[in-house]
C-alpha cells in the first residue's frame, strides 16, 4: 500500500511549496559558492541586482524568461499528454528557419506588422513539422519519443548548419549566419519604445514577441482545462488504458500534441531572431529548448507554473552572466551548478519538505486508505 | 488454558492525516481459526501488515505464545513462527515449487543440503496436512489452488505456527477453495493456529472459530463464530442493517437484444483467450457469466465494447451486425447504446487523479451537453456530475474532490452512474462489487435489478458465484475461452463449481 500525500490547501501547494524548494535550492548554491572561497551573500546579491537591479537589466531578464515560456509550454503541453518531449532544442532550431525564409523574403517589402504573423506562423508550423516526424514513429510504429526527439535535435543541428553554409549564408559572409533582417524583419524592443518616449533603457532584446508568450500561455490553459481536446489529452496522459475505454485515439493524441508541442518551440525562434538578432544564427536556440523541461517541472506543467518559472530562470540566466563577469572565480559551469540545484530542489525533491507542512498548516481533509 | 497464539495490545498507527488502526486490541486464541473481517479501507491489511513486519506501528504490543516481540520486518515475524499467504502470490514463476520453497533459506552455498532437506520436509508436510505438490513442477504450470498452496508450504517448512491468509479464496474455483477449507481444518487439527482475512461471510460461517470485525480503523467486536450469524456480523461492519439477499421478482424476457456468434479473440501470442462463443442476451434479462477469473471473461468484455479486436466472429446489436475484428471502436459502440462497466475500474473505467466530475463524461465527453464544439464547460460538467451523484448516491457527493479519494464502492458508483445514466439499451458489467463495501453491493445490485425491470438487457461477469447465482436470470459458465454450459442460477452450487473446473455437464451427469 502506498501511503498517501494529503494535498495541502491550494495556498501551500502552489505558494509555499515551491517558495520553500527554490529558497533551499539556493541555500545549498550558497554553501556550494562558499566552498570555492567566495561570499554567498555577496554573490546572490551581484546576481539579483544583475537581474533586477536596472530596466536594462530587467529586460535582458525578460527576453530569457520569453524564450524560456515557449520552450516550457513546448514540454508542459507534451508532458499532459504523457509524452515527455524533449526535443524542443531541435524544435525550435527549425523553427528559426520558418522565420528566417519568410523575413528574408519579405522584408524588403512589408512592414514589421505585416511580416511578424507570417513568421510565427511559419515558425509554429516549422516546429511543429519537425516534432510530428517522431509523434507519428511513437504513435504508429511504438519508437520511444525520449529517444527519437533527442535524435532529431542532431539531426536540426546538422541540417541547420548544411543549410546555412550552403544555402543561407551571403556569399560574402564569413560566419555561418544569415544576412541581417531588414525593418521588416525586426520586431520592436521595449528599450526602443521607451527610448522614442524619452526614457533611457538601455539596449537591452525584450521585445513585443513578451506579449505572445503570455497569450500562448493563456491558449495553452484553454486547451488543456477548457476543450474536449485538452480533456483527452490529459485521460491519455494520465491512463492510457483508460483513454482507449472511451474511445479516445492514442494516435490522435500522441501526433496532436507532438504538433501542439513543436509549433509552441518553434515560436521561440521569433523571439530571439525577431526580437534580438535580426538573423538567423548557427546554435541560436542555445540551451533553451533544454531549460524548457526545468521551467516545465518546476511549473508543475500548469501554465502559470510555467510563466514564473521561466522569470525565475530568466533571473537565474541573466544575474548567473553579471556574476561569473563580476567574480571570475564563478564561472559558466558554477552558474549551471546552481541552476541545476534549483531545479534538483523544485522538481526532484519536490516532496522533501512537504511533511513538515503538516506541522504548520492544519489538518488536510483525510485521505481514504487505499484498499 | 494455554497462552494466546498472538496478541495484539493497543495497535495503533497512523499514515500522516490518516488514521489506519484506532488502538486495536486482539487475541487469537491456540489452535483456532480466528477470521477478521472489514470493508475495504477497515485497516485490516494495515494490521496484518504490522504483525507481518511490513509496517512498524505507532504505538502498541505485540505478543506471540504470551511473550512480547518486536517485529521489524517480515524475518522477525518468520523467526516469530508468523507465516502470511498474500492475495497476490510472491512466487517466481519459473522456478520449481521445491527452489521456491528454499528461496532464502538455501542453507550454504551449495544447493544440495537445502534441496535435500526441504525435499524431506515437503513429503513429510504432504502425508500430515493432505498438501500434496510435485516438487519439481514449474510454478508456472501449476494451476492457481497449487500455487496457493506452495505459499502455505513455504510458511510451514520455515516453521510457522499462526498462519496469516488475505484473502485466500478469491482466486479459486469453489472446489478449490473446499479443498484449502480442509486443509486449513487438518492444519488446526494439528496445533497451528490460522488468521483468515476475508470478506466473504460465507467462509467466515464456514470454517472459523472466531471472527474479529473491523470498522474504520477500529475493532468494534470479536464474536464467537457459533453463536452469531451472517446478518449481525454485516451490521457490525457497516454500521447499520444491509439487506444480504437480493430481492428481485421473475424476469420479464423480452426481445433479443444483443447476439454473439462465434466470437473468437486471441492474445499477442496467438493463443484463444475466447473461442468460438455463441450466446444471446435478451431484453429485461440478466445474463450471467461464471467463471474462474482468467478464463477468457476479461477479453469477451473487451471485444463486445470495442477495446480489443477480435479474430474472427459476428456481434448483432440493436439488429444491426457489427464486425468486432474491423469495426472494434469504444466510441460507436457507446454510441449504438451499449453501456460498460469495467471489471478494472482503476485502469479502464477511471482516470483516479482526475476530479469526481472529469470522470462523470470519460466517454460520454463529446456530447454537446458538455460544451459546444471543441469547448468544455467545467461548469456544465460540475452540475451534470452533481445531479448524478444525487441520483447514485455518491458520497461524498463532492464532484470536485479526487477521484483516489473515493472509497471502492463509491467510485463503482462513479462508473455505474455514468454508464447507466444514459439508459443504455444493453449495459456490460463486469465484476461490479469486487473491492466494493457491503452497504455498496446492496445498493449495486439493486441499481442493476431495476435496470432489468425497465426492460433493459444486461450481461454480468463475475468471479463471485453467490453474485451471478443472486443477480442473473440464465447462467453461462465459461472456462478456458469457451462457454460450457447454460444453467439456471438456482443450481446447485457444486454443479456450476463442476463446469468452472472445466468438467462438462454430460460428464457430469454419468
Amino acid at each position: 500500500m502506498a501511503i498517501p500525500y494529503a494535498k495541502l490547501p491550494s495556498w501551500a501547494e502552489l505558494g509555499v511549496m515551491p517558495a520553500v524548494n527554490v529558497i533551499a535550492g539556493f541555500v545549498v548554491a550558497g554553501i556550494v559558492v562558499a566552498f570555492i572561497g567566495e561570499n554567498p551573500a555577496k554573490a546572490m546579491l551581484i546576481l539579483i541586482d544583475g537581474a533586477l537591479g536596472s530596466l536594462n537589466n530587467i529586460f535582458y531578464t525578460l527576453f530569457y524568461a520569453t524564450s524560456f515560456v515557449f520552450t516550457g509550454l513546448a514540454v508542459a503541453v507534451a508532458f499532459h499528454a504523457g509524452l515527455f518531449n524533449i526535443g524542443g532544442e531541435g524544435q525550435a532550431y527549425v523553427g528559426g528557419l520558418g522565420v528566417a525564409l519568410v523575413c528574408l523574403a519579405l522584408d524588403h517589402y512589408l512592414p514589421w506588422w505585416i511580416v511578424a504573423p507570417l513568421a510565427i506562423v511559419a515558425s509554429a508550423l516549422f516546429g511543429a513539422a519537425w516534432a510530428f516526424i517522431p509523434g507519428w514513429l511513437q504513435a504508429k510504429r511504438g519508437s520511444h519519443i525520449v529517444i527519437t526527439t533527442i535524435m532529431f535535435n542532431f539531426i536540426a543541428s546538422s541540417m541547420m548548419v548544411y543549410l546555412l553554409v550552403y544555402w543561407l549564408k551571403p556569399l560574402s559572409a564569413m560566419g555561418p549566419s544569415s544576412r541581417l533582417f531588414e525593418a521588416g524583419g525586426q520586431i520592436p524592443q521595449f528599450s526602443g519604445m521607451l527610448k522614442a518616449m524619452g526614457v533611457a533603457a538601455g539596449s537591452a532584446p525584450a521585445n513585443l514577441t513578451l506579449f505572445l508568450a503570455l497569450a500562448a500561455a493563456w491558449g495553452v490553459w484553454k486547451l488543456v482545462w477548457r476543450t474536449k481536446f485538452g480533456y483527452e489529452m490529459r485521460t491519455f496522459g494520465f491512463s492510457p488504458t483508460a483513454a482507449t475505454y472511451a474511445g479516445i485515439s492514442s494516435v490522435r493524441i500522441t501526433v496532436l500534441a507532438m504538433l501542439i508541442s513543436g509549433g509552441l518551440a518553434g515560436m521561440m525562434a521569433v523571439n530571439n531572431m525577431m526580437g534580438n538578432v535580426h538573423k538567423l544564427d548557427i546554435d541560436f536556440v542555445f540551451g533553451a529548448g533544454f531549460v524548457g523541461i526545468a521551467v516545465a517541472l518546476m511549473g508543475r506543467s500548469h501554465p502559470v507554473g510555467v510563466v514564473l518559472s521561466a522569470l525565475l530562470f530568466g533571473v537565474l540566466y541573466q544575474g548567473g552572466a553579471e556574476l561569473s563577469f563580476s567574480m571570475p572565480s564563478i564561472s559558466r559551469d558554477m552558474i549551471l551548478v546552481i541552476q541545476a540545484l534549483v531545479i534538483l530542489f523544485a522538481g526532484a525533491l519536490e516532496n522533501l519538505f512537504r511533511p513538515l507542512m503538516y506541522f504548520i498548516v492544519p489538518a488536510p481533509t483525510p485521505v481514504k486508505e487505499a484498499a | 488454558m494455554a497462552e494466546p497464539a498472538i496478541e495484539l495490545v493497543g495497535i495503533d498507527k497512523r499514515f500522516g492525516p490518516v488514521h489506519a488502526n484506532k488502538d486495536i486490541n486482539l487475541v487469537v486464541e491456540d489452535g483456532t481459526i480466528h477470521g477478521i473481517v472489514g470493508e475495504n479501507g477497515a485497516g485490516k491489511s494495515t494490521l496484518m501488515s504490522i504483525l507481518y513486519g511490513f509496517y512498524h506501528a505507532d504505538k502498541g504490543e505485540i505478543k506471540v505464545a504470551g511473550k512480547p516481540v518486536t517485529i521489524h520486518t517480515p524475518n522477525d515475524a518468520i523467526a516469530a513462527g508468523i507465516g502470511m499467504v498474500h492475495q497476490h502470490f510472491m512466487l517466481v514463476e519459473n522456478f520449481t515449487v521445491l527452489e521456491n520453497v528454499i528461496l532464502g533459506v538455501e542453507g550454504g552455498r551449495l544447493l544440495k543440503g537445502g534441496e535435500d532437506r526441504a525435499r524431506a520436509q515437503l513429503k513429510k508436510l504432504a502425508e500430515d496436512y493432505d498438501l500434496d505438490v510435485d516438487p519439481d513442477a514449474l510454478i508456472e504450470d501449476l494451476p492457481v489452488g497449487l500455487q496457493q498452496r506452495v505459499e502455505i508450504l513455504k510458511a510451514l517448512t520455515r516453521g510457522a505456527e499462526t498462519l496469516i491468509l488475505d484473502e485466500p479464496t478469491g482466486v479459486l474455483t469453489p472446489a478449490e477453495a473446499d479443498h484449502l477449507f480442509r486443509i486449513l481444518g487438518q492444519l488446526k487439527a494439528q496445533g497451528k493456529t490460522i488468521i483468515l482475512i476475508t470478506h466473504k461471510l460465507r467462509e467466515i460461517m464456514a470454517i472459523t472459530d472466531r471472527v474479529s470485525v473491523m470498522r474504520r480503523g477500529e475493532m468494534v467486536a470479536t464474536l464467537q463464530t457459533a453463536r452469531t450469524d451472517p446478518e449481525e456480523i454485516a451490521e457490525l461492519m457497516v454500521g447499520r442493517r444491509v439487506l444480504l439477499e437480493v430481492d428481485k421478482g421473475p424476469a420479464k424476457p423480452g426481445a433479443e437484444r444483443l447476439r454473439v456468434e462465434g466470437l473468437t479473440v486471441v492474445d499477442e501470442w496467438g493463443v484463444a483467450r475466447v473461442d468460438n462463443v455463441s450466446f444471446s442476451v435478451r431484453d429485461g434479462e440478466i445474463v450471467g457469466i461464471a467463471g474462474v477469473s482468467g478464463n477468457g471473461q476479461s477479453e469477451l468484455m473487451e471485444a463486445l465494447s470495442g477495446i480489443r479486436k477480435a479474430k474472427s466472429g459476428r456481434i448483432v446489436l440493436n439488429g444491426e451486425t457489427i464486425d468486432p475484428v474491423h469495426e472494434a471502436d469504444p466510441a460507436k459502440m457507446r454510441q449504438r447504446g451499449m453501456g460498460h462497466v469495467p471489471e478494472d475500474r482503476h485502469h479502464l473505467g477511471l482516470v483516479l487523479p482526475f476530479e469526481e466530475s472529469e470522470n462523470i463524461i470519460l466517454g460520454y465527453h463529446r456530447r454537446d451537453a458538455y460544451g459546444k464544439g471543441f469547448n468544455l464547460d467545467p461548469d456544465l460538467v460540475r452540475a451534470d456530475a452533481r445531479r448524478m451523484n444525487e441520483k447514485f448516491d455518491v458520497r461524498p457527493a463532492n464532484e470536485k474532490l479526487k477521484t483516489a479519494n473515493f472509497s471502492g464502492g463509491n467510485q463503482q458508483k462513479i462508473v455505474l452512474a455514468r454508464e447507466m445514466d444514459g439508459e443504455p439499451a444493453m449495459l456490460l458489467v463486469g465484476q461490479p462489487t469486487r473491492g466494493v463495501d457491503i452497504g455498496a453491493i446492496e445498493f449495486i445490485h439493486k441499481q442493476l435489478i431495476a435496470l432489468r425491470d425497465r426492460g433493459k438487457a444486461v450481461l454480468l461477469v463475475s468471479v463471485e458465484l453467490d453474485e451471478i447465482r443472486s443477480l442473473a436470470d440464465r447462467v453461462l459458465v465459461m472456462f478456458a475461452g469457451r462457454i460450457v454450459g447454460e444453467v439456471p442460477p438456482e443450481t446447485d452450487e457444486g454443479d456450476i463449481g463442476l463446469l468452472m473446473a472445466g468438467v462438462t455437464q454430460k460428464e457430469a451427469a454419468e
